[in-house]
């Protein structure tokens, strides 16, 4: 049903836009709370998780009371739950979803005279192997186990074994296969599951007694909670690549401020230079009471030994932390590294990177082309005065002067793009020239007379040659 | 300024070296080029006196960065270094710097000859801005003496205003020798460079060329080549060495 039939039917209907993406951050929470009552958790997107409180159960007073506590947990956070617990997880998932109200599957029972009520979407399926399910009749675990047929007895289970096994024998993933998802419940064959971890990022900070009003101040505070940072890193033998500096003001307002490394780094005054770098624009008000530096990205790097010749290490400062003052005041995009690209067109031969970025394999390029040292951001159009009979210009106007051609090498033919560009794109052909006073350019033509791709072809200067 | 880690400067200047010549050992740590905006021998001329330097000093592993700074006007005026067309042991290690403002231009600069890892930093800025004056000259000479990193800073369509850069250019482009295979063809890059203020050295005026990768003089380039053939092709269709080293084409 659409929104707007449903408003029709119900006017006072409340609609939410659906987040799934703040839905699965919100379960993975809820799974590492729930660590609570096992060392382990896994979750089971879109709605559920799995604990393993193997043995932990007694902590509880039982079986029965941890559900209980579960149940009431949940309720407390405002949340409605539905928990079962079962050897396997297959088993559980069955429970939870299709079985008994926080029901429980101890070790000893058998599982499928509990399990072998439910129905086979209990066995997470995908939809259309419960519609071949269906079709074939079965509805029931226990049917697709050979329980509860008109045969019954050891040699029906195994017909139905063998039929299923002929039936689906192309079906590795168990989603698709029921036998291996039965086998999975049962705890006949393996389940691996990704754990949740918290991964707890470094963090330090400062509660100020005295609120901070000052800039020279804050500067202290900031080099201290550097020095800090190190040190925690240091435990971690981890370097900050992301920092997060967060201000809470007195009035309540928190101030953000972000640094990335060109690369892991810890060093407390590399640190702290970069962080007040970003202080200039913060507002102090009534003053700031709690500063907090956290890594929200670190490395490992591991503890290297202090250089002994103490002269080098002082001398100057590392690529990586230069990078990271230029990256700081210039912008990301300004400090860049040239990389080939594979292609003909000269301005698509190279793309720019980050320079601390690693470099992907390429084919050398062809010894043969000579090509510009630079090349202009956009080609110019020149003006051709006069030209030769085969067409190459002796005089052009570029840049309101008049340059008399001496030499020429050409033409080097590039093609368009055919797989790139739209069939009205021109050729080009490259011609290296030198004028009357040695300045060395490369220019081209764009199309030739009568290919059908527009007027009479242009002239355009791309490259200076040194 | 007693306890300076690490003290570098030039060589001073003895009878012998009076006159400059390419693959000297000691160069100053601040150069600057004077060219002309419409063409790229100032980029030309640094990036080929950067290798010289680099080859004479010997001990170049290859794998440390070259950092070239231009600022807008630059860009604009003389577009972006191209990878191919680079000298090939510089392609991979090149770090470019697009600086907005010529001041922004200067602290790329400054914290490049500062940074220990850099083999060396070339600079591209436009006409004379109010930014880079005499004071921010003198910072960057003392910065880059202090901590040996060399720096080749171009100045186009500027003006020779007060600096402290130890050698000082004025180059501008020239007519090549003729390829050996296509004597129709431009040759190898060749510039008229005047170097009008030097420590070390006696002010002179040369013939330059980039003889594949070696910064020669035209006059050495031609006497050397003559019973061979008129003059070499430029892009090495016959080169003998394959090797990577600039020091290793140097002659005997």
């Amino acid at each position: 049903m659409r929104l707007a039939d449903a408003r029709a039917l119900c006017p006072d209907l409340a609609a939410v836009p659906a987040d799934p993406a703040g839905d699965l951050a919100l379960l993975e929470r809820l799974a590492l709370w729930a660590q609570r009552w096992g060392p382990w958790s896994a979750i089971d997107p879109p709605d559920g998780f799995l604990v393993d409180v193997t043995g932990a159960a007694h902590l509880f007073g039982g079986e029965e009371r941890l559900l209980g506590e579960v149940v009431r947990a949940f309720a407390g956070r405002g949340l409605l739950a539905r928990p079962a617990l079962a050897p396997t997880a297959g088993a559980a998932w069955a429970l939870a979803h299709h079985g008994p109200a926080q029901a429980i599957l101890a070790p000893g029972d058998d599982p499928l005279r509990l399990l072998g009520d439910l129905p086979v979407a209990a066995l997470r399926l995908d939809a259309d192997v419960l519609a071949v399910l269906r079709r074939l009749g079965i509805k029931r675990i226990g049917q697709l186990a050979g329980l509860g047929g008109a045969g019954a007895g050891a040699g029906a289970e195994a017909a139905m074994r063998d039929a299923l096994a002929r039936r689906f024998h192309h079906h590795r993933t168990p989603a698709a296969n029921p036998l291996l998802r039965l086998d999975q419940l049962l705890g006949k064959v393996p389940e691996p599951l990704l754990p949740v971890r918290a991964r707890l990022v470094p963090l330090v900070q400062h509660r100020l007694c005295e609120p901070l009003r000052h800039r020279s101040q804050l500067d202290r505070v900031v080099a201290e909670l550097a020095e800090a940072m190190v040190r925690a890193l240091e435990a971690r033998s981890e370097g900050a690549r992301r920092l997060e500096l967060m201000l809470w003001r007195l009035d309540g307002a928190v101030l953000e401020r972000r640094v990335e490394l060109a690369a892991a780094t810890r060093e407390a005054g590399h640190l702290a230079r970069l962080l007040a770098s970003r202080l200039e624009d913060v507002e102090a008000g009534f003053g700031i009471e709690l500063v907090q530096l956290r890594a929200s990205w670190s490395e490992p790097l591991a503890l290297s030994q202090a250089d002994l010749e103490a002269a080098a290490e002082q001398h100057g400062t590392a690529l990586a932390a230069c990078i990271d003052r230029l990256v700081m005041r210039l912008g990301r995009g300004a400090v860049t590294r040239p990389v080939p690209r594979a292609s003909h067109i000269p301005e698509r031969a190279q793309e720019w990177q980050p320079p601390l970025a690693p470099l992907a394999p390429s084919q050398a390029g062809l010894a043969f082309h000579a090509r510009p040292l630079k090349l202009l951001d956009r080609p110019e159009p020149i003006a051709v005065l006069h030209a030769a009979p085969d067409g190459v210009p002796q005089r052009f106007g570029w840049r309101g002067a008049v340059r008399a051609v001496v030499r020429v090498e050409g033409p080097e033919r590039i093609a368009p793009e055919w797989w790139r560009e739209g069939g009205r794109a021109r050729l080009r052909d490259y011609y290296r020239i030198e004028d009357e006073a040695g300045r060395r350019y490369w220019i081209y033509r764009r199309g030739i007379a009568g290919d059908g791709r527009g007027g009479p072809p242009d002239w355009f200067l791309h490259g200076l040659f040194a | 300024m007693s306890s300076r880690p690490f003290v570098a400067c030039a060589a001073p200047a003895r009878l012998a070296d009076a006159r400059w010549r390419p693959g000297l050992i000691a160069q100053p740590f601040h150069s600057e080029i004077f060219a002309p905006a419409h063409e790229a021998s100032g980029a030309g001329l640094a990036l080929a006196l950067a290798c010289d330097a680099l080859a004479a000093a010997g001990g170049d592993d290859e794998t440390r960065q070259v950092l070239w700074v231009q600022d807008r006007a630059a860009i604009r005026l003389g577009g972006r270094p191209f990878l191919h067309g680079l000298p090939p042991d510089l392609r991979h290690r090149l770090i470019h710097v697009a600086a907005r403002t010529p001041a922004d231009a200067l602290f790329a600069l400054e914290e490049g000859v500062r940074c220990r890892d850099l083999a060396g930093v070339i600079g591209e800025i436009a006409g004379n801005p109010r930014a880079l004056d005499f004071t921010a000259s003198r910072r960057l000479s003392l910065t880059a003496e202090r901590h040996g990193v060399q720096l080749w800073l171009v100045r186009l369509d500027a003006a020779a205003d007060l600096s402290s850069a130890r050698m000082r250019w004025q180059v501008r482009a020239a007519p090549s020798a003729a390829p050996r295979w296509n004597p129709a063809a431009p040759g190898p890059a060749t510039w008229h460079a005047r170097l009008f203020r030097a420590r070390a050295h006696l002010p002179g005026e040369w013939m330059l060329c980039d003889d594949d990768g070696t910064l020669r003089l035209q006059s050495d380039r031609t006497a050397s080549d003559a019973p061979a053939a008129t003059a070499p092709d430029p892009f090495g269709m016959a080169r003998a060495t394959v090797g990577r080293s600039l020091a290793a084409r140097l002659p005997a």
